[in-house]
């Protein structure tokens, strides 16, 4: 079964990755790469979002469309990354989702995604 | 035609490989790319006289050649010089294509890398091929199956001891059941060249039979699969639409698979211990050999229920018992036992919502059914617990 694993940042998260020496962010970037080589074959793609401030609204209306820039400046928690993972059970999803490093100091959610197998003949 | 060839001479030419030289992931590496030589060359050139000799030829030199290539890392090219392809008169025993499937099937290994194995070790498909069949990236099903092979390193190419095999073959059902079942499940036309899993985990079992006649539970689940899947045709209506087993126009079952699953589970029945997919195939055969729904012998299904809850309870049986059950003592009796149940599964909400059809309380099988759509995972079956949600609205009383 598939799962979106949604990371959340907040302005403590960002502020303290952007307090980081280099040495620390590249510490923290190869946990990431261990983490990861943990989960070969459950991993199915997983990305770190750009900052929130280049974030682009795009609204379509029936005057058109616009852009407009950034999140609402009131939102304190921000996506900043995901994970699509290919695990056995819901319970395995969260196991791996505590297991993210930014986990500690992120709000984590974990998403079942619809598939396309489902079994409609059970005998009624 | 040099596909099924292909696929079929697959275990046969990896167990004559892992018996000369060990290390059956290396040896996995080796028969894929004989594979495709065979695939490129024999078209062209066409079929050679003795295929499985050729595979097992090229597969050898491309093994020889990976050694050659550690060795010369390692300074032991005297170890190698003495290694030459085998001769042709390599004849493989009966019990490998066995011994390899519990290899893939392996204690070590997880459900999904067992799954993974087996398809591309025993079925011979592509990892392309299986990651499509699985709607999920290619290297993902790549990764499974390097780390599965690495995990095997050092496992021995022997059958288990005796004591240890019922469970092993355990293991191997239960593989070929979940690959059965998820090409039975897959919503059709919408995925191009999708394999055909149910014909693969037939295949597997049909092989999986040969190997071991006198197990019932391989005969019973060789029976589950011909049952079900002869049922394939009238599954999905004209539109698209799944058509509930009642509803299905019995003339479209395939009456060949039936007679075949039905012979196969009295016989397997009557011969061997009775066992959990043995019961399933009992059930099967039963909706099978009615002529129309209204003929089915739900008596009959509520006592091989009965028998399954003891032998193997888990909370789909339960449910499936509690249909069975309204059929044969009606919907009240049915509820009340749901209501003293505690599976907590969007399955449960199914079962409610026909028993409550069934006992006239359209409103509230709506909202059942309604429950059902929106907590499955599934995109067909929200779709179909919708459209049975509306349905019973709108009937008649």
């Amino acid at each position: 079964m598939k799962y979106l694993v949604l990371i959340y940042g907040n302005p403590a998260s960002r502020a303290a990755w952007a307090g980081m020496t280099d040495e620390q962010k590249a510490e923290g970037l190869r946990a990431y790469q261990r983490f990861h080589e943990e989960l070969e074959g459950e991993r199915i793609v997983s990305e770190r979002l750009a900052a929130p401030e280049l974030t682009k609204q795009v609204h379509v209306r029936t005057d058109g469309v616009s852009t407009t820039d950034g999140p609402f400046a009131e939102i304190k928690e921000q996506l900043a990354g995901f994970y699509l993972l290919e695990c056995d059970s819901e319970a395995r999803a969260l196991e791996i989702a505590a297991r993210i490093p930014e986990a500690p100091f992120a709000t984590i959610e974990v998403r079942p995604v619809m598939g396309l197998t489902g079994d409609v003949d059970f005998e009624l | 035609m040099i596909d099924s060839l292909l696929r079929d001479l697959i275990p046969q030419v990896l167990t004559a490989l892992v018996r000369r030289y060990g290390d059956f992931g290396k040896c996995e590496d080796a028969v894929q790319e004989a594979l495709l030589a065979a695939a490129v060359q024999w078209p062209k050139d066409g079929v050679p006289d003795n295929p499985k000799a050729w595979l097992i030829t090229t597969a050898s030199r491309r093994r020889i050649e990976m050694w050659r290539n550690e060795a010369a890392r390692i300074r032991r090219e005297e170890t190698v010089a003495a290694l030459e392809p085998p001769s042709f008169e390599l004849v493989p025993q009966q019990d490998d294509t066995l011994t390899l499937l519990l290899l893939c099937c392996h204690p070590a290994l997880t459900r999904p890398s067992q799954v993974a194995l087996t398809l591309r070790a025993v079925g011979g498909l592509t990892t392309a091929e299986i990651a499509r069949a699985y709607l999920v990236p290619e290297p993902t099903i790549g990764q499974r199956i390097s780390r599965a092979k690495h995990k095997l390193r050092g496992a021995e190419f022997a059958l288990p001891p005796q004591d240890e095999l019922p469970e092993r073959v355990a293991a191997v059902l239960q593989v070929l059941y979940l690959v059965f079942t998820e090409g039975h499940t897959a919503s059709s036309g919408d995925a191009v060249n999708r394999v055909e899993l149910t014909a693969e985990a037939i295949r597997l079992a049909r092989q999986l039979r040969a190997l071991l006649p006198a197990d019932g539970e391989v005969a019973g689940l060789l029976a589950l699969m011909l049952l079900t899947d002869a049922r394939r045709p009238a599954r999905t209506g004209a539109d698209g639409i799944p058509v509930p087993l009642a509803e299905q126009d019995r003339a479209l079952w395939d009456a060949s698979a039936i007679a075949e699953g039905s012979a196969l589970i009295e016989h397997a029945l009557a011969t061997t211990p009775v066992g959990p997919y043995q019961l399933q195939a009992a059930i099967a055969a039963v909706h099978d050999e009615a002529p129309t729904a209204d003929a089915t012998d739900w008596p009959q299904i509520l006592v091989l229920y009965d028998l399954l809850q003891q032998i193997a309870p888990g909370p789909m049986v339960t449910l499936n018992r509690l249909v069975a059950l309204a059929s044969v003592e009606g919907p009240a009796l049915a509820l009340s036992e749901l209501d003293g149940t505690d599976v907590d599964h969007y399955r449960a909400d199914v079962v409610r919502a026909h028993l409550l059809e069934l006992s006239g309380d359209p409103r509230g099988a709506h909202d059942c059914y309604v429950r059902a759509a929106q907590r499955t995972l599934s995109l067909p079956e929200r779709e179909y617990f919708e459209s049975r949600a509306l349905r019973v609205m709108s009937e008649k009383p």
